[in-house]
């Protein structure tokens, strides 16, 4: 019992990372209709900002925020001076650029910072609560990064709900023409998505790595659960990107716990990929029947 | 009179001259010629018709006008105002409204928010304005919290001339709002169309290919073929020209 407490505990910080890092994905797909698969790298650039302000004596706090300011510059810059100019081409085009900044930052961030694994710190505790006498796995920190994860949902949430930006964000994902004519800055508004979204992967980025290593590849892993748990909850639909990204880290807890470690996980993930592209290709929360219409 | 063209309230008459005048407008997609040489203009308080076979030109016209696509060569003046480079955020902005082909709604926003991006470039919009719209189509009433992507089509034509409204437009561009849709709808919403030219002095440009309806409601008919232009009258006097229906209006 208390290890299937521990292991869902344990899932349920590691989905939330997950699911941030879907989102982020879900926030480009929707409105560029590109998968982003230099995500990882942009976050663990903005990851190494945070660092080398760390180690140059900056508070954790100011360097959290920091990161995340320097993942919406980046992201922002990304899409004006890169992305702008394969969107509306061919999606190849797309795919082959993100995938060449996915490698260009990963080698640039290495050259200039080394690859060496650099311990990052965390901003509370790693030391599991005691209950009775038992100690389970629920961290500080990983309260922590739960609440991060939630706050920065509510936080979309409400800009896209109930805000004039987030309506004609929206208005520019999925009618861009329309809100042309309507007299939307479309341009504006897209730069605006992927700078929010590098954001939101800034911060999955920061979370997976306080307490832990960080080196130009530590998020790797990452961008693979994180790209299973957007296409689980079918890369359209932001809600579907969280519970995807929760689902995918309960399963791949429970698989690393009961069936053979932390080995197959890896293993685990691109089966649980594979199933849902056949059983349901457009993934759990789809909403193609909307879009079509 | 062009300069001194000020956006008078809507209901106030104005002085005489083209809201919207294009000047031998040319637009080519590579090396197809979609309009050759269009001139016309579109006065306040009037329903100008541009009617025409399926590729004549009448959607890339539109679309011209309101600078989705770029013309080669030509000129569009709105009050005066040379304004075909443009860009096409801005032509609401200047008194504009292109209502696109395809009842362009945004399927996955509801109908209350698709009205909302319709006023968003104006900031702050009294709530009462959105009352009128929805005054003026009691249908979208019970609808206005579901996504656009459940209307039917008549209430789809009705979002969009409602949201077009909504920008305050002196010129409303429409693109083919019969297509599809029943007679009886059809009737409806070109009816509501007169009474709003009539009663608020706006120029609407209304390309159909519908020619029999249109020309029922409108006051001036242009006719086109392969992009140009090879009728212009009043509709009444177009309606009795029986060898140019025949020939280009397919009625």
């Amino acid at each position: 019992m208390q290890q299937f407490v521990n292991t869902t505990l344990s899932g349920l910080a590691q989905g939330m990372v997950f699911a941030a890092f879907a989102l982020a994905l879900v926030l480009i797909w929707r409105s560029t209709r590109i998968v982003n698969f230099a995500q990882g790298s942009m976050a663990m650039a903005t990851t190494f900002v945070a660092l080398a302000l760390i180690q140059a004596g900056w508070n954790y706090w100011a360097a959290f925020a920091a990161a995340l300011v320097s993942g919406f510059v980046l992201g922002a810059v990304v899409e004006r001076v890169v992305i702008r100019r394969v969107e509306g081409g061919p999606e190849l085009n797309a795919v082959i650029v993100t995938l060449g900044l996915f490698v260009a930052i990963q080698a640039a961030v290495a050259i200039i910072a080394g690859s060496a694994f650099q311990s990052f710190p965390a901003p509370f505790g790693l030391r599991g609560f005691t209950i009775g006498e038992n100690t389970i796995a629920l961290t500080p920190n990983r309260v922590f990064v739960i609440v991060a994860v939630l706050v920065t949902m509510g936080l979309l949430v409400a800009l896209f709900r109930f805000t004039r930006v987030g309506l004609a964000m929206r208005a520019a994902a999925f009618g861009q023409e329309v809100a042309r004519l309507l007299g939307v800055r479309v341009g504006r508004m897209l730069t605006l998505g992927w700078a929010l979204a590098a954001v939101v992967g800034s911060l999955a980025g920061i979370l997976i790595a306080g307490g832990s290593f960080v080196y130009p590849a530590y998020m790797d892993s990452l961008i693979v659960f994180g790209f299973v748990a957007a296409v689980l909850g079918g890369l359209d639909s932001p809600i579907g990107a969280v519970v995807g990204g929760l689902l995918l880290g309960l399963a791949l807890s429970y698989v690393s716990a009961y069936f053979g470690g932390s080995s197959v996980v890896n293993l685990a993930a691109l089966v649980i990929l594979v199933v849902v592209l056949l059983v349901k290709p457009g993934g759990l929360f789809a909403s193609t029947a909307a879009r079509r219409a | 009179m062009a300069d001194t063209a000020v956006a008078g309230e809507p209901g106030t008459t104005r002085t005489s001259g083209a809201t919207l005048e294009v000047r031998n407008l040319i637009t080519s997609y590579g090396p197809v010629r979609a309009i050759d040489g269009v001139s016309l203009t579109a006065a306040p308080g009037r329903i100008t018709a541009v009617l025409g076979a399926n590729g004549a030109g009448k959607t890339s016209l539109l679309r011209t006008v309101s600078g989705l696509v770029r013309c080669v060569s030509g000129s569009v003046l709105l009050d005066g105002q040379d304004v075909t480079k443009a860009s096409v955020e801005s032509m609401v902005t200047r008194g504009m409204a292109h209502v696109p082909e395809g009842r362009g709604v945004i399927a996955e926003l509801t109908v209350d928010e698709n009205l909302r991006v319709g006023a968003l470039f104006r900031g702050k919009v009294g709530r009462d304005e959105f009352d009128r719209v929805y005054d003026l189509f009691p249908r979208l009433v019970e609808r206005r919290d579901n996504p656009a992507h459940t209307l039917s089509g008549g209430e789809r034509q009705m979002l969009v001339i409602g949201r077009a409204l909504l920008a305050r437009p002196r010129i409303l561009l429409l693109d083919e709002p019969s297509l599809g849709l029943a007679p009886r709808i059809v009737a409806q919403i070109f009816g509501l169309l007169r009474q709003l030219v009539d009663a608020e002095g706006l120029s609407v440009l209304l390309v159909e290919q519908n020619a029999r309806s249109a020309l029922s409601v409108a006051d001036v008919g242009i006719v086109l073929n392969l992009g140009r232009v090879v009728a212009t009258d009043d509709a009444k006097t177009l309606m009795a020209d029986e060898d140019l229906r025949h020939a280009y209006l397919g009625f």
